[in-house]
């Protein structure tokens, strides 16, 4: 089978989504991240997204590559061209090809005819055949098959060849006998594809010069490396999907970058704790102690640190928390997305607490909010909690490049040193740990062996006095959470600042708001552009922390309506505006996406102009109604 | 509980080293119940810690929930202390010694805090060998919660009311032996001769030296039948042997009889002296420490003293092979890269 000239084709230069069908464990992953470079490589905006099962080897995996001149980021709907190495999810990813698309099948067997449609185009490669051929040894025959599909691909898509030899080159930097069978395999594929189809396809890429400096990571990597960066000397941690890779980058990066050089010793300390309760008490006990400490997890161990950051919070020590959200509740779907913990980790441990949150929605925003979590912690004597999620810390993503202002100094907050211990006795004073002597909310603190004898406190989850003596006295009781309170207020005007996207609307003020975080971003920005060449106005404005800064309660109140996007099924952001702000239930519109996929675009426009259209034909109908009410 | 202690000090009180009088090295009033075995074990820690000259803001005490977790407020006021969450001290501890090696770690816990609630991080510490003195204060029961039975009340011990525990018992001692702790001993809160020079062994061992001490519940747990009541443990307690510590410093003054006595040096050169009350003891054979161990309790009988010391371990900086400098003295110069080697790594994401 191949392409028929009766089916009309898509076509399309630089605007398409490839989706690779594979089975986890054979080594796909790499094949295919190097074909996503390649078209990053090209100079065209690219976004993959590794769809995954939690499992090691045998299950279906996929992996979607959206590529779009427009330099669109978010995921979008429908497939062009389906390349389906996997028998077991074949039924289900025919049926994902856009009509007029392309199925791409390894052809050494005929094709099920229940796999046939007469809408799309058929592409069949005999990747087994070529490899049994080429290679006697099982394993390089199953690696190889995929290197060939990448070669085929770049015959049909027109990428250029030499983009791809170089990567290789790239990727086997070191271990140079395997330079040349890849760049084999690869024209072993071109070649097959410029003998078999009319290559180019009418879908396909161009050369353009669109990606300029920026860089393409997870959000991850990130994260690792603004830990670095920011000087984490002690990171404790428990495994757990998707948020291992944050800790095992800060290693790769610690371990090249924090080795004294003199003595080979490490300026840091790695533990992987027994369980997530034991990687926050650790995190906490370093903070307390003065070292810069942090760890990373997702729902199930936020769960299980949540008694320990109400002691955080209420000891007012310093934390920083990588949360890599993924679908809830329980295990849920422990490799798929969401945005599930906004409420759990907003007011997480029991008591009256609060948390604060960073929501970043780039790689970029990964390194740069940990660094200044790491400032926010310290100067606010609370933890801070970096709002992640398994899209934006495990797919590439791609991004403006880091910088590093040589001249920055970390932010260590309110500490007392000795001199500045003696300098208070001098003057009289006595030193107060929980004494809101500047009126901010946030009091001085001391690191343990700082003066023989003056600086010592006890720090307890228990109610104490301005100078940390316990007390159970219902009046210094509220003095102090009324302080933590003030100190909350205060994080406010610190924290970063939502992002307002004014909707380019020259005639009148827009009446619509949509309010959006973390990995709805690229999403949420496409969709504005959308509605608005359809003549739909809307003001955008995306959060990057909680407590909530002022201006998000004024863009409430300056839009009669507001949208909420959140990829969880409570809406847990509009709750939490709700709850935070005093604002208007019903002005908060819940727009969701929960089924573990990135929200979309498309999917984003729908739930809106349903809305405005439900809105209108009953606002006309209640009109008609009161005129011919009128006329009776 | 104490209500009055005088602020007088007598101005012949002895001093240390340091030039600090033992009252240096007192904390807050206690608010236990009078007689409390926690008060015992707060003022042998009181008295070694100025016996051996240590700075007292040179010392963290961190502790978990309950009453001997609240017994840190009671001694060291000049060093500070975090009385954390039910069963976690260890990880909390872990952290503040990953951040500053320089100070020495003083973890207080309770049958409760380590024997259940905390039982697995009491396990994993134990696995990391890190450099702290762990004293569990161990009654056999929950205090704070008014004398429930815990992980520890022996098999037929007799509560207050009469309730005779079925459940088999956990020996931490034993526990700790088995995974590979370092320094291991068990003392009596009634026992201050015994308790002091192991607290002092303990403090300059370097690595994980624990104590379990037997420390009598006054209100819950001292009466008849019981199995950690004064009486009880008075009358059924041996010594593996006499302890005399001998700081690094310090020229060993006193003769010991021949054939009778052993003596331990510690990492740091300091001495234990031991003079031998169990023929044949070896406090250096783990395996025989928990024959000793299990023997005594078959008999019905509580081994106290220093049952196991190495002498040359590893502990959990030696094996990171972090920073001689506490981490959290370090500075942005050391810390972090530079915006320089920044733009080679975006180069990597291209």
């Amino acid at each position: 089978m191949s392409s028929n000239s009766k089916i009309p084709s898509l076509k399309a230069i630089n605007e398409l989504v490839i989706k690779f069908a594979n089975v986890n464990g054979t080594g796909s992953a790499s094949a295919n991240n190097m074909f996503a470079k390649a078209i990053f490589r090209m100079g065209i905006p690219v976004t993959p997204k590794n769809i995954f099962p939690s499992n090691i080897q045998g299950l279906p995996t996929w992996y979607e590559v959206r590529i779009s001149e427009k330099g669109y980021q978010g995921r979008r709907d429908g497939i062009d061209l389906m390349v389906a190495v996997n028998p077991q999810s074949m039924a289900k990813d025919v049926q994902a090809v856009r009509p007029g698309g392309y199925f791409f099948y390894d052809s050494t067997r005929p094709l099920d005819i229940r796999y046939v449609r007469d809408d799309i185009h058929y592409i069949g490669v005999p990747l087994t055949d070529i490899c049994r051929q080429e290679y006697t040894d099982p394993r390089q025959r199953q690696l190889f098959k995929n290197v060939i599909y990448i070669g085929a691909l770049a015959a049909l898509l027109n990428i250029e060849f030499t983009v791809l030899s170089d990567l290789v080159g790239d990727q086997f930097k070191g271990k140079q006998k395997l330079i040349a069978p890849n760049i084999h395999a690869l024209e072993l594929g071109y070649q097959y594809a410029n003998k078999h189809f009319s290559c180019p396809l009418d879908i396909r890429v161009e050369r353009r010069d669109l990606v300029q400096d920026q860089i393409l990571t997870t959000g991850n990597n990130a994260t690792g490396l603004g830990a670095v960066y920011a000087g984490a000397t002690v990171a404790a941690w428990y495994p757990i999907t998707p948020s291992t890779s944050v800790v095992e980058a800060f290693d790769k990066y610690a371990s090249r970058l924090r080795i004294d050089a003199g003595t080979g010793q490490k300026n840091y300390a790695i533990v992987q704790a027994e369980d997530e309760l034991s990687a926050i008490g650790m995190v906490i006990g370093a903070a307390w102690n003065g070292a810069r400490s942090f760890t990373a997890t997702s729902g199930p161990g936020i769960s299980l640190m949540s008694e320990f950051l109400g002691l955080a919070y209420f000891a007012e020590v310093p934390a920083v928390l990588i949360n890599v959200q993924r679908a809830g509740p329980s295990t849920g779907m422990p490799t798929r997305t969401q945005q599930p913990d906004v409420l759990s980790c907003a007011y997480a441990s029991h008591g009256d607490t609060k948390q604060v949150l960073l929501f970043p929605s780039t790689p970029k925003e990964c390194f740069d909010l940990t660094a200044q979590a790491f400032d926010l912690t310290e100067r606010l004597q609370t933890p801070v909690i970096l709002m992640s999620d398994l899209d934006l810390g495990m797919n590439d993503h791609m991004c403006e490049p880091f910088t590093w202002d040589d001249a920055r100094e970390y932010d260590r907050g309110k500490v007392l040193n000795a001199e500045q211990l003696d300098a208070l006795t001098e003057k009289g004073e006595r030193f107060g740990r929980y004494n809101d002597v500047d009126s901010d909310g946030i009091c001085y603190r001391t690191y343990p062996g700082t003066h023989p004898t003056k600086g010592a406190f006890f720090t307890r989850g228990t109610s104490r006095d301005p100078y940390a003596v316990y007390s159970e006295d219902g009046d210094v009781y509220v003095d102090n959470v009324d302080r933590l309170n003030r100190k909350f207020n205060t994080a406010k005007q610190i924290l970063p600042k939502p992002m307002l996207v004014l909707a380019k609307n020259a005639n009148k003020k827009s009446d619509i708001g949509l309010i959006y975080y973390g990995t709805s971003d690229a999403s949420a920005n496409e969709a504005l552009d959308n509605l608005a060449a359809k003549g739909v106005f809307i003001d955008g404005m995306r959060l990057l922390a909680f407590p909530f800064h002022q201006t998000v309660e004024q863009f409430i109140n300056d839009h009669e309506q507001v949208f909420v996007i959140d990829q969880n099924r409570d809406g847990q952001m509009r709750t939490l505006l709700v709850n935070e702000l005093d604002a208007l239930p019903s002005k908060l519109i819940k727009l969701l996406s929960y089924d573990g996929m990135p929200i979309t675009a498309m999917n984003i426009c729908r739930q809106i102009e349903q809305r405005l259209f439900t809105e209108n034909t009953s606002k006309k109908a209640a009109n008609s109604a009161s005129s011919s009410k009128g006329g009776k | 509980m104490t209500y009055l202690r005088p602020d007088f000090r007598h101005p012949d009180a002895p001093t240390n080293d340091l030039g600090y009088t033992s009252k240096d090295y007192e904390g807050a009033l206690s608010t236990l119940c009078a007689g409390c075995g926690h008060d015992s074990i707060s003022a042998a820690l009181i008295q070694a810690c100025f016996e051996m000259s240590i700075e007292p803001h040179q010392v963290a005490k961190i502790s978990g929930i309950g009453c001997s977790s609240k017994t840190p407020t009671y001694f060291l006021g000049n060093s500070h202390g975090f009385n954390s969450v039910h069963g976690r001290m260890p990880s909390v501890t872990t952290g503040a010694n990953l951040a500053n090696r320089d100070l020495k770690y003083v973890g207080v816990s309770g049958d409760g805090d380590s024997a259940s609630i905390g039982l697995g991080q009491f396990a994993h510490v134990v696995r990391r060998n890190l450099n702290m003195l762990y004293i569990v204060e161990n009654n056999g029961c929950y205090g704070l919660t008014k004398g429930q039975m815990s992980a520890t009340t022996d098999i037929d011990s007799v509560n207050k009311s009469g309730m005779v525990n079925e459940h088999q018992p956990i020996d931490l001692v034993n526990l700790a032996l088995e995974l590979g702790a370092t320094f291991v001993a068990r003392s009596f809160s009634g026992d201050k001769e015994q308790l002091v020079p192991l607290m002092k062994a303990a403090m300059s061992h370097r690595g994980f030296a624990f104590i379990d001490v037997v420390s009598p519940c006054v209100t819950f747990n001292n009466n008849a039948g019981s199995k950690k009541s004064y009486d009880f443990v008075r009358e059924h307690n041996e010594a593996t042997s006499a302890l005399d510590f001998v700081p690094m410093k310090d020229e060993i003054t006193t003769t010991y009889e021949q054939g009778s006595s052993q003596e331990v040096t510690l990492h740091d050169g300091s001495v234990i002296h031991l003079t031998k009350a169990i023929k044949g003891f070896d406090p250096c054979d783990r395996r025989a420490a928990i024959k000793a161990i299990k023997d005594h309790n078959e008999r019905g009988e509580i081994l106290t003293g220093l049952l196991y010391v190495d002498t040359d371990p590893t502990d959990l900086h030696d094996m990171y092979g972090t920073s001689c400098k506490p981490l959290n003295s370090l500075k942005e110069d050391v810390l972090c890269p530079g915006n320089a080697t920044l733009q080679s790594i975006n180069e990597s994401f291209r």
